[in-house]
């Protein structure tokens, strides 16, 4: 077991307090060095989306090609929430959460005797099937135009509630969120859940002889994942004030992959985190040089994949000589690609 | 009556029938030895007794409660404990923590999501004793893939250990295993006699004729001859058999 940690070091330890002063500060810096505010909702969005993505493919070892549903599910669910019900910013929250959970712990009961390339693959058709409905199911998902006009309702804190119209002030909610979900998930991942996630991902087998229902923990993580992708798509539909299908596609479902691996998902926790800012920095610069900054970055992604499936948060464990689970991230790299064992 | 007992069991994996009409019966409080020469069936037998194949036909008996078809897990909760031949083991925990996750009373929070299991000192004290057990001592930090391979082998039997199992399994124990570390091994294991029933499969002869209570001879699927070891050593089929002359 990893040496003792003081209390503060369990909740919030150095890297998180990094984190957190650097994002309460964007706004404060991200004007001067040529960016804009509303890129940091989208990465503190993306950053909650990934930590939870990450859940499944960096600790559990299961390979999910279809979560942009989830986030779609959580978008499209918020929105129905204030466009046909009432508007409540955090009714709309649970109900996007639930409806997200709920998808997802459907799908993952197809899924969790699964592993490898066969989950994944089950997961690709199963994002392909919402995908599809959000697309041909007019009536209530607008279609291929989407839900358009969304309030963004003000933050309801009992005896005052702060209108979120502008990006500074919802930025900071989002922060909040992203804050509430990062202490949350390292808790998790450090408590006997998180402990039994791994070891199932190290040996499935070992794990079931030892005593672990490997099916229902499978299914738990999951659906936990599918909840908290769940929860971004109802911020992400408050950021545009919309919900489309274009962000529950195998491309969108492709990218938080992209994004969590070229992080380092498999070696850190920071890892999704790392990619996620990296990305979105990438879109913004490149994407002022060139149009085809996509393509650039995704030879930087095969790349990765080929050289360093550690990702950033694994050079720079190498760098710093911290010892990190580099094998592990070749040997769950191949996992992925050969993964029929069994 | 016996603490384990498996009864009439068939096995086959499409037309090759594995195992023909087998009994066995562990007693409480002994070592019961299963041996036999390679692909006899041993190893089908004991996957089929810990429940990750079920049987075609038969029945499996622990402590009176029929058991058979139940899941590894749900076996492995009622009591029932198994190394492997081939290792298996959470090759990026170390040693401690791979006890630590086999301990009954953390499997049975397994669902905590919010309490550090490596602030938990007394799981971690606990996993400790049972490193110590099994010689494993000053190695709990090492990470599992990183031991040598005598260390992995006792580390095998530590993760069994560790859920402080009714029956332990233990499936070739010294596979791979050198002279000096099978007599180590044969040490532990003696040790572990003392206070756990134990069913070992091995086809060093030696090895098992030196600890068991019973043996149980498997050839061609089918229990062959069975007896104390003294009782095999007169018994014209051991004798005859390709395994070698008893010690």
């Amino acid at each position: 077991m990893a040496p003792r940690q003081s209390f503060a070091g369990r909740w919030v330890p150095g890297e998180m307090a990094l984190l957190f002063v650097l994002m309460a500060t964007l706004p404060l810096w991200i004007g001067p060095v040529g960016l804009y505010q509303y890129l940091g909702i989208e990465i503190a969005i993306w950053m909650i989306y990934g930590l939870g993505y990450n859940l499944l493919l960096g600790y559990s070892g299961l390979p999910s090609f279809g979560h942009g549903a989830f986030f779609g599910i959580g978008a499209y669910a918020f929105g129905l929430f204030q466009l046909r019900v009432f508007e409540s910013l955090w009714l709309g929250m649970v109900c996007a959460v639930v409806a997200a959970a709920v998808a997802g712990a459907f799908v993952a009961c197809f899924l969790s005797h699964r592993r490898g390339i066969y989950f994944a693959l089950l997961t690709i058709a199963f994002g392909q099937v919402f995908w599809f409905v959000s697309i041909k199911w007019h009536a209530v998902t607008g279609g291929e135009d989407g839900l358009l006009n969304i309030p963004r309702p003000a933050l309801e804190l009992g005896v005052i509630s702060p209108a979120l119209s502008t990006n500074a002030d919802f930025f900071y909610f989002v922060l909040f969120v992203l804050a509430v979900v990062t202490v949350l998930l390292w808790r998790l991942v450090h408590s006997p859940f998180g402990k039994v996630l791994q070891a199932i991902r190290q040996n499935e087998e070992r794990a079931r002889f030892v005593g672990y229902n490997v099916w229902l923990f499978k299914w738990a993580a999951f659906t936990l994942s599918a909840a908290i992708a769940g929860l971004a798509g109802s911020l992400f539909s408050m950021a545009q004030q919309s919900a489309y299908p274009d962000v529950m596609s195998l491309h969108a479902s492709g990218i938080i992959v992209m994004m969590t691996l070229i992080g380092g998902g498999f070696v850190s926790f920071w890892g999704p985190v790392i990619g996620v800012a990296v990305y979105f920095v990438a879109r913004d610069v490149l994407g002022t040089l060139t149009e085809t900054w996509l393509l650039w970055f995704g030879l930087v992604f095969v790349l990765a994949v080929i050289f360093k499936p550690e990702g950033i948060a694994g050079a720079w464990q190498e760098f710093t000589g911290a010892k990190g689970r580099h094998a592990l991230a070749r040997r769950a790299m191949a996992g992925l690609i050969s993964a029929g064992r069994k | 009556m016996a603490l384990f007992e498996a009864r009439g069991i068939h096995k086959r994996f499409g037309r090759q029938v594995v195992l023909e009409r087998i009994d066995l019966s562990f007693e409480a409080g002994r070592l019961s030895g299963i041996m036999g020469p390679n692909g006899a069936g041993k190893t089908t037998c004991f996957n089929v007794l810990t429940g990750r194949f079920k049987p075609d036909r038969g029945r499996v008996v622990f402590d009176g409660e029929d058991i058979t078809g139940l899941s590894p897990s749900a076996i492995a909760r009622k009591g029932i404990a198994r190394s492997f031949q081939i290792m298996s083991l959470f090759d990026e925990y170390s040693a401690l923590e791979n006890i630590v996750i086999a301990l009954p009373d953390v499997r049975a929070r397994g669902f905590n999501m919010i309490d550090s299991l490596s602030a938990d000192s007394e799981a971690a004290d606990r996993a400790a004793a049972v490193l110590a057990r099994v010689g494993l001592a000053g190695r709990e930090h090492r990470r599992a893939g990183d031991l040598a391979y005598g260390e992995r082998r006792a580390l095998e039997v530590g993760v069994a250990l560790a859920a402080r199992p009714r029956l332990l399994f233990l499936d070739e124990p010294t596979s791979g295993l050198g002279t000096e570390a099978t007599a180590r091994l044969a040490d532990l294991v003696q040790d572990l006699k003392r206070d756990h029933s134990i069913v070992v499969i091995e086809h060093d002869m030696q090895f098992l004729f030196g600890l068991a209570d019973t043996i149980s001879v498997i050839h061609w699927g089918q229990v062959v001859a069975a007896g104390t070891p003294d009782a095999l050593r007169e018994n014209k089929w051991v004798q005859r058999s390709t395994l070698g002359a008893p010690p």
